[in-house]
């Protein structure tokens, strides 16, 4: 047991320093740190969505909204208001984070397809109201933004993209593994127990939707400084699939699964661009062989063997309790 | 302790519990026996407030139940088993017995997400207690097994820890040995005299198994068909030509099995 936590502790500070040095690696090319970029941003989203979908069990159609709504948020009050970097990317979280609370109060109460429904509308509506909104959003021509000066250079940007993420993710793991985890992953198995061991089933549905959109809109704000330029285009219900996507091959109810599917879901597309309509081949084929063969995601392939000597204890372990107590046996059915 | 008035619960027409009043005293193991459809588990969940009475109240020390909501109810001292194991099934056994500790934790979601040392506080203590209640039941190897990969007995066991977590006043068991095997089953009866005799939790105990219901209780009431057909102790209730008559069959199924 030990010996595994060590082992996860040294794999993420590998992989950290693997991120830090990695703009030196591919001699800060523009192209490659911005895979690593929207790996990041992806992996935001897809972390936040694990949390209601995987942990929490309520399927969400929208998420690729939420992004938007960072995106929009983060521009709109750069460029019209002129408001600073560290006021727009809490701004951009906090409105998605408004935003899910209207929608969510209603949509709590639908569960299952009728939930995903929901959640498809509102995915569906915001590019159109980014489109439409002229006033606001510059509709179709979209809105160009500009990083502060202190991060303008590509590299430097990559680093804030890099904290927040990984800060990010800390915080998502602590709430995962917490109490709060808890009730989410109590919800998903059964409504009625968790309403009996004093978990407010629809108070925490609404909580765990406007946390995920909260983080959702922070990866969008993100976004949006990262290209310096947003448009209706960005995220549209495909990126809401994708996602749901990534949570499924990565892992569901997992906040590494879900990092893993955000990597391997920027990486796919960039070996597999150069066939045309190959990607969402690939990713079509990943998530059926994913579903028929490892259900619990790529993330799980670890816990394999760990799992074959549970097995092997609990199956000795009926006989074992039986032979101990044979005398018992003749009085208890009276 | 636990008070019934008239209590009648009925699901378009048919009538499940009919003007049904039962006091529950305090620091006992009180059963309610009958055949299947008498209606006890009906009345569970009326105290767990999934259901609300047709007619009639509950209370419970003086506090009448029918404003609580269904996640208020263990913060009364209120905890219960389920009939057909309502596990957490994809968690650990450890995060099912935690689980059942909600009420009693804080949950700021700030300092949670911070990982503050007040919550890494409360959360060791959380798995103390939680390692005590696998040690009283034996659990304690598969602390960190699934639940759904654990033989049923075992998850029936996990089902009753979960409930035990907070340290309730009143614990509600539904049928806690069914489909568990001899051995289990006697590890169970000491287990829920311990609960009366050491721990003073009060049992409302719903049970099929008579051997078990006769041995434990200090007070049976037997329902058929939504009333209470006879109530007093295991030896009064035995001799009842009422309680005879609504069992015949019951008991001869129940050899068999």
């Amino acid at each position: 047991m030990k010996d595994r936590i060590l082992n996860r502790r040294t794999a993420i500070v590998l992989f950290a320093i693997f991120l830090v040095a990695y703009p030196f690696l591919v001699g800060q090319s523009s192209y490659f740190m911005g895979l690593v970029a929207m790996a990041a941003i992806f992996a935001i989203a897809a972390m936040s969505l694990n949390l209601l979908t995987g942990y929490g069990g309520q399927i969400s159609v929208g998420q690729g909204g939420f992004l938007m709504l960072g995106t929009y948020t983060a521009a709109v009050l750069q460029v019209k208001l002129g408001m600073p970097i560290w006021v727009t990317i809490p701004a951009a979280g906090l409105v998605a984070g408004v935003v899910s609370l209207i929608i969510g109060l209603p949509a709590v109460r639908l569960k299952g397809h009728f939930l995903a429904v929901a959640t498809l509308g509102f995915g569906l509506s915001i590019p159109e109201i980014a489109l439409n909104w002229k006033s606001v959003t510059a509709g179709y021509s979209g809105l160009p933004m500009m990083r502060p000066d202190a991060v303008s250079s590509d590299l430097a940007f990559f680093y804030v993209i890099l904290a927040v993420t990984m800060i990010v993710t800390w915080l998502l793991l602590n709430i995962a593994n917490s109490r709060l985890g808890r009730a989410f992953l109590a919800i998903r198995d059964s409504e009625i127990a968790a309403a009996a061991t004093g978990i407010n089933v629809a108070g925490y549905k609404t909580i765990m939707f406007i946390i995920a959109a909260f983080f959702t809109g922070i990866g969008g704000g993100l976004y949006a400084y990262w290209i310096e330029y947003v448009s209706p285009n960005d995220f549209t219900i495909i990126t809401s699939f994708f996602l749901l996507a990534m949570i499924v091959v990565g892992g569901r109810a997992s906040i590494w699964g879900a990092i893993v599917g955000a990597i391997l879901f920027t990486v796919i597309p960039h070996f597999a661009d150069a066939y045309i309509g190959i990607t969402n081949l690939v990713i079509g084929i990943a998530v059926i062989l994913i579903i028929l063969f490892r259900p619990s995601g790529l993330i799980s392939i670890g816990e394999l063997f760990r799992k074959s000597d549970m097995n092997r204890e609990i199956e000795a372990e009926p006989l074992r309790s039986e032979q101990a107590n044979p005398s018992e046996v003749p009085d208890a059915k009276v | 302790m636990l008070r019934f008035n008239e209590l009648t619960v009925q699901f378009a027409g048919l009538t499940a519990v009919s003007r049904l009043s039962l006091d529950i005293p305090k620091g006992r193991i009180y059963s309610i026996i009958g055949p299947n459809g008498a209606g006890k588990t009906t009345v569970f969940n009326c105290i767990s407030r999934f259901y609300t009475p047709t007619a009639g109240t509950i209370e419970f020390e003086g506090r009448n139940l029918s404003h609580v909501k269904p996640h208020q109810v263990i913060r009364l001292g209120i905890s219960r088993s389920f009939q057909n194991v309502e596990l957490f099934s994809k968690m650990s056994v450890m995060d099912n017995l935690l689980t059942g500790l909600h009420s009693a934790l804080g949950h700021n979601i700030i300092s949670i997400s911070l990982k503050l040392p007040s919550i890494r506080k409360t959360e060791a203590e959380a798995r103390k207690k939680a390692e005590e209640v696998l040690d009283m039941f034996g659990l304690t190897r598969f602390a960190d097994e699934k639940v759904e990969n654990l033989p049923y007995g075992y998850q029936k066991m996990v089902d009753i820890g979960r409930a035990i977590m907070v340290n309730p006043k009143l614990i509600l068991l539904d049928e806690p040995v069914a489909g568990m095997n001899s051995a289990e089953t006697e590890k169970l009866c000491e287990l829920i005299l311990r609960l009366r005799d050491q721990m003073g939790i009060t049992v409302l105990l719903i049970e099929h198994d008579m051997s078990l219901v006769m041995k434990v209780s200090d007070h049976i009431t037997v329902m058929n068909f939504g009333e209470k057909i006879a109530e007093g102790s295991p030896a009064e209730v035995q001799e009842n030509p009422a309680v005879i008559e609504a069992y015949l069959g019951e008991v001869e199924v129940d050899a068999e099995a």
